[in-house]
């Protein structure tokens, strides 16, 4: 076996015409000549559902020139809510960051503004719900992009055959697939008679009292729809109300006819609830149905998801939007301002919808009646009416329309639910009232 | 010239001398010691001290973080009613899980010192199976058992015609089931900790003692209870600060609920500082478990030090 020995002086003259050509040489356009860029995503938790992300980001970074990475990381733990602090605080971190409802406001100092994406947008797309608005806006000034991965309508999830059976109630005909609501009889009156028809027949609604995000949605919404505020828009408090102390009253009762061991439920409770056949109703996006397709196909033919009850002030449902948004301290702005862009057009909404089956909501008006919700099944059209298509219910979050730095706060302390639950547990109407206003003082820290 | 000569030679001894003291210090066991040690120095610098201080920091910050409120932020906190709450909650918390640690570690260890060798060795294994697994996967368990809808517990309950017990639901129960898992997973950490002081008894003493005719409460009470003082002492110490410390625990299993009445410090500093956006108030509850750590550790410390100069 011959073997050839490099000599020190041909290594040397080696090297050195390299380095020659190298520093003259022509400057050629790269594979990658825009620049990087560093995405964090929420980890969705529909199998299969990344890819589209991927694959979307994939298509435009090709067509950009843009060398990009992303991280897919979950919402469980709040691992989302810690990295945007970690990221915040170390002025550092990718460019892109996928973060909840309330998070674009808790940090808008160290967020790029937004409007030049938005505005294009809204054009293409439609108008966006209020509490979009609300969620991700700032004096005028966009802090984030509306995500269409991740955002949801906590709405109730009926059992059909236990409602019509024990409560009376055909909720395929209330909400019917493919044409508007006829749900006038649909009021908090009518949903407190059904839960306690359900609790008798011994399937009780699944609505939990604990202190993460399902519970306090529920909440949140029954509240607003008898006008109850703890903090009003201009920041002020207003927990002493008579729609306070209607909206507890009502809870009250409602409390009487839910599963005894409510308050320790958390997010995972409510879909439990409803895969294992035990209850009647949940509230909750279609996740819970998805898996009973797959664990408890009996169950999913089972399932409508529709609007929200009515109450005095209107009807509410709990809307909890994603956002996209691009730190100031990004080292990409503009490329990263392109994919929001691409990310946000008809047909990557679409290609969103369809991976998630449905589970993924965009917060544009002409996004609502996508043929995805329309054939899902069984029973098909089950999701017709989970987008809200008809407008006729107020899409909203618990603790508006307090500024949301403090409403941040009624909403993770799960005042809300804490009120009820402490009313309920035999505390006066005005001992929790007082309860309630000492807390809100405190989350007027500035 | 002859000068010169001199005072290079002096220069050269001088080299010499400080070549000499320099290999000798390296030398010196006590130097290689520290090097050895630098690394962990280094770590501890990097990992513990350099947070301790930047939330020391934190907490002097208003909640935009923008201005320096000094002690503010304490006072604030002093006349929050669910802070009070977390107070007791924490030392209740504490308490009793350290409580229970011992008397079923120091239970245990002497059963398991009583087994002969061979046997011994599986035993001890086993034993210290809660304190291997993490906590936040044996939890997991634990919350599947407790389950609102699916408890295993009450499952079997039922057979008994008891239950359904709200395990995680009444503040009671929910108080009961962390302190429970705390207990299970912590027991084992007292259990090794005392099987080794009770191996490190003279058997002399127990033979001296039989002597005298002292019964079994005797022998313990005046024998192996005075040579595992210290022990004892730094392993309450030890697991009072990781107790209070605690989150996992509770974080999985309530979240802190039902009404706030299972959270910790951490637990509630995680919930304020993190998912309400209160860093600085977050920093300042968890630096609140600090003074009280440091009375605790300024007792038990005392007396292990005066009980050593009495030896």
């Amino acid at each position: 076996m011959s073997r050839k020995t490099l000599t020190r002086r041909q290594f040397v003259a080696a090297t050195a015409m390299s380095s020659a050509a190298l520093i003259t040489a022509p400057y050629v356009r790269g594979a990658y000549a825009a620049g990087k860029l560093s995405i964090g995503f929420w980890d969705h938790w529909v199998p299969g559902a990344n890819s589209a992300s991927t694959e979307l980001v994939n298509q435009w970074a090709a067509k950009e020139k843009v060398e990009v990475s992303i991280d897919y990381i979950t919402s469980n733990n709040k691992k989302i809510e810690l990295t945007a602090a970690a990221e915040a605080q170390a002025k550092s971190g990718h460019d892109i960051l996928q973060m909840p409802s309330w998070w674009p406001h808790a940090y808008s100092e160290n967020l790029e503004p937004l409007n030049d994406v938005m505005e294009p947008l809204i054009k293409q797309n439609g108008e966006v719900n209020g509490t979009v608005k609300y969620l991700g806006q700032s004096g005028g000034k966009w802090l984030a992009v509306p995500a269409t991965p991740g955002s949801q309508i906590k709405g109730p999830c009926s059992r059909i055959d236990l409602m019509k059976k024990y409560a009376g109630i055909d909720v395929q005909e209330m909400y019917p697939a493919g044409s508007p609501p006829k749900a006038d009889n649909w009021t908090l009156d009518t949903f407190l008679k059904a839960a306690e028809a359900c609790q008798k027949g011994g399937f009780p609604f699944g609505i939990g009292l604990g202190e993460t995000t399902d519970s306090v949605d529920t909440a949140g919404a029954i509240f607003q729809s008898f006008g109850a505020e703890l903090v009003n828009a201009k920041g002020d408090i207003t927990v002493k109300t008579d729609q306070v102390r209607q909206a507890l009253e009502y809870y009250k009762k409602l409390i009487a006819f839910l599963p005894p061991d409510a308050p320790s439920w958390d997010d995972a409770s409510n879909n439990k609830w409803l895969i294992s056949g035990r209850g009647a109703l949940i509230m909750n996006p279609p996740s819970a149905w998805a898996v009973a397709k797959r664990d408890a196909p009996q169950v999913a033919e089972q399932c409508w998801t529709h609007g929200c009850p009515a109450g005095p002030k209107g009807r509410f449902a709990p809307f909890l939007p994603y956002f996209w948004g691009v730190w100031s301290f990004g080292k990409n702005k503009e490329a990263a301002k392109s994919l929001l862009l691409h990310l946000s057009s008809p047909s990557s909404i679409e290609k969103f919808v369809a991976v998630s089956g449905g589970y993924d909501l965009p917060a544009y008006a002409n996004m609502t009646t996508l043929k995805t919700w329309a054939e899902e099944g069984p029973p098909k059209g089950t999701l017709y009416h989970y987008p809200n298509p008809y407008n006729h219910q107020t899409l909203s979050i618990a603790a508006s329309p307090a500024p949301p730095k403090i409403a941040q706060q009624i909403y993770f302390q799960a005042t809300l639910t804490k009120m009820a639950l402490r009313y309920s547990r035999g505390e006066t109407m005005e001992q929790t009232l007082a309860w309630a206003e000492g807390e809100c003082e405190g989350f007027m820290r500035s | 010239m002859a000068e010169v000569v001199v005072q290079q030679g002096r220069v050269a001894r001088t080299g010499t001398r400080k070549r000499g003291s320099l290999r000798n210090a390296l030398g010196r066991k006590s130097t290689v010691a520290f090097f050895l040690t630098l690394p962990l120095i280094l770590l501890i610098v990097l990992l513990v001290l350099y947070p301790a201080f930047y939330s020391v920091y934190l907490a002097t910050l208003n909640k935009a973080m923008t201005k320096f409120v000094g002690l503010g932020n304490f006072t604030f906190l002093f006349k929050r009613e669910t802070f009070w709450m977390v107070v007791k909650q924490s030392c209740i918390f504490a308490i009793t899980a350290v409580v229970f640690k011992a008397l079923i570690g120091f239970i245990v260890a002497h059963f398991v010192h009583n087994i002969p060798g061979k046997k011994q060795r599986k035993w001890r294994g086993m034993l210290l199976v809660p304190w291997v697994i993490p906590p936040a996967m044996s939890t997991l368990a634990w919350l599947w058992l407790f389950d609102p809808s699916y408890s295993a517990f009450n499952y079997t309950l039922s057979f008994f015609g008891v239950g359904p017990i709200p395990w995680l639901g009444d503040t009671f129960w929910a108080r009961f089931s962390v302190i429970l898992v705390n207990v299970w997973y912590g027991a084992p950490f007292f259990l090794i900790m005392y099987l080794a002081a009770l191996k490190s008894v003279p058997d002399q003493l127990y033979e001296a003692a039989a002597i005298d005719g002292a019964n079994w409460w005797q022998r313990i009470w005046y024998v192996t209870l005075p040579m595992m003082r210290n022990i004892i002492a730094i392993t309450t110490l030890f697991s009072l600060i990781v107790t209070f410390a605690n989150f996992d625990i509770v974080r999985i299993l309530t979240s802190g609920g039902p009404l706030d009445t299972t959270h910790l410090f951490a637990t509630w500093a995680f919930q304020v500082g993190i998912q309400s956006s209160d860093i600085p108030l977050g920093a300042c509850v968890s630096l609140f478990m600090v003074p009280i750590l440091a009375v605790a550790a300024i007792f038990i410390l005392r007396d292990v030090t005066k009980r050593g100069n009495e030896a």
